[in-house]
């Protein structure tokens, strides 16, 4: 794909994030939508292609009352949104469509009308992992965790510092559900969940959505909103088991995505201005900087254990609280690329000062999917 | 552990040979005939070549401890926290999620690389469940 053919010209989250028991998950998709349309200063009916992932493109596409002439239903987990952003960027660089609303949604916590989720008893995951005890992501996604810190020499503390780091974002931000400041004793000494993991180190469980509207960048100067071009992509799978992961050591599909997407935008570290790394677990930063290239795996926990991801630091990360501390309603990628597209605009509650540059990476089930977004506000 | 409710397994076409296996006190692993490969979980085919020429084969039931979890809550149906969900790495190279029993459940005692040996823990007619306990020196 080429850079900077298209940007984003509407991003908006639903009106509330939280707790919002006064709505079923599809209204929370059409909230998020129509405050992205209000957005970008357009009507449904200029929108002719949708995405979305767990509800169908045809019941996004029904209730909002939208005719597209392309429809993506990628449903690959957390970052089904960004693999949304790829595909919407292809699909409008080909003529496909003009126009795409990518919506995401979830009741996560008051659990109205939200399908719900189960491993079928058939499939290799019911055979051969469900019944050895795993019961939700807690019990999952930290199996690697205690591998991953023997290989590199990572300790608990470290991994603790992400939650500390992103509560400090999170005191900026007054949408963040937790703004209280924390020490690494208060994350070490949470209740247990699943060893080596505590309460503090699990994301949050809240309702929400998101939505954003992409178009070609040359249209894009029209629109009411600074655009936020689209730099470069990437995307990979790898396994529905956690189990199953090449190796504990990294994560194979973040490997795919993040160098993928590094390639395509021309660009190197250095010129990063601002992280986003999906943060279901508090382990999931030290994958991501790892993996995506930024440094050693060695280095990850000293780096952000010496605070070169907080406010002030090097490296700007996770600048709206993350999954820990700001939101995550299940599927937490779409606010991870709001909280890009609001660094892009200049407007992000905790604005990281002439960010120009903004990478975005997220994650899907239990390391099963991944894909990246590099933002750029310059064309 | 009450394992009443434990989740079962529904063993499909391709897979009935491993829990034919379990049922009879072998672990059964898969090896392609083209290119040697060992794999896990099953499949008539090699996910590395693509060939349909594979054989079925008991593994030797050595393993060691490749990573976990102690799991406090939520937990599982049939379990009683706290509880370790394990993934070992079986002495043919496979990777596979289990229990570890005959051992606390506790970091100290769960150490990884430690070597392991399976064990099978019958839950009903169908189905019995392959876990792991420390191997005796």
């Amino acid at each position: 794909m080429r850079r900077n053919q298209v940007a984003v010209v509407g991003a908006a989250e639903t009106t509330k994030l939280g707790v919002i028991p006064d709505m079923s998950q599809i209204q929370l998709h059409a909230d998020a939508a129509l405050n992205a349309i209000a957005d970008a200063g357009l009507k449904l009916s200029d929108i002719d292609g949708i995405a979305t992932a767990v509800e169908t493109p045809q019941q996004i596409a029904h209730y909002l009352g939208i005719t597209p002439t392309w429809a993506d239903g990628t449903s690959v987990g957390g970052c089904s949104f960004m693999l949304h952003v790829r595909h919407a960027a292809a699909a409008i660089e080909a003529g496909l469509c003009k126009t795409v609303l990518i919506t995401h949604a979830e009741s996560g916590k008051s659990m109205i009308g939200k399908p719900p989720r189960s491993i079928p008893a058939y499939s290799l995951q019911g055979q051969f992992e469900a019944p050895f005890g795993v019961y939700g992501p807690p019990s999952m996604f930290p199996i690697p965790v205690l591998r991953f810190m023997k290989t590199y020499g990572i300790t608990h503390e470290q991994i603790a510092s992400v939650a500390v780091a992103q509560r400090e974002w999170a005191a900026k931000n007054p949408r963040a559900m937790m703004k209280d400041p924390i020490t690494v004793a208060d994350v070490l000494n949470s209740r247990m969940i699943a060893y080596p993991f505590r309460l503090l180190q699990c994301c949050l469980v809240t309702d929400g959505g998101g939505a954003l509207i992409l178009t070609s960048a040359d249209r894009a100067k029209d629109f009411p909103q600074k655009p936020v071009y689209i730099l470069g992509t990437g995307e990979s799978v790898e396994t529905p088991m956690v189990s199953q992961m090449e190796t504990f050591n990294s994560s194979r599909a973040f490997k795919v995505a993040g160098p993928l997407a590094f390639k395509e935008a021309g660009i190197t570290h250095k010129d990063v201005d601002h992280l986003m790394i999906y943060d279901a677990f508090a382990h999931l930063p030290l994958y991501g900087l790892g993996d995506l290239g930024f440094m050693p795996y060695e280095e990850t926990g000293k780096f952000i254990a010496d605070g070169n991801t907080r406010p002030g630091g090097k490296l700007p990360l996770n600048t709206n609280g993350g999954g820990l501390s700001y939101m995550h309603s299940g599927m937490y990628g779409m606010y991870a690329l709001q909280e890009s597209v609001r660094q892009m605009r200049g407007i992000a509650p905790a604005q990281v000062k002439d960010a120009k540059i903004s990478v975005c990476h997220g994650v899907g089930g239990m390391f099963a999917a991944s894909g990246t977004i590099i933002f750029t506000n310059e064309k | 552990m009450a394992e009443a409710a434990r989740a079962r397994p529904i063993p499909t076409p391709e897979t009935q040979h491993f829990w034919d296996g379990t049922k009879a006190g072998e672990l059964r692993l898969q090896r392609c005939d083209a290119c040697d490969h060992v794999y896990f979980p099953p499949r008539p085919f090699c996910p590395a070549c693509a060939s349909r020429k594979v054989s079925v084969f008991p593994a030797s039931g050595k393993a060691t401890l490749y990573s976990y979890v102690i799991n406090h809550r939520p937990a599982a149906p049939g379990f009683t926290p706290p509880y370790a969900i394990a993934v070992v790495t079986l002495e043919e190279g496979p990777r596979m999620m289990t229990n570890i029993v005959d051992c606390p459940q506790t970091p100290e005692a769960l150490v990884l690389d430690m070597p392991l040996k399976v064990t099978f823990e019958k839950l009903d007619d169908a189905i019995t469940l392959p876990l792991f306990a420390p191997a005796k020196a």
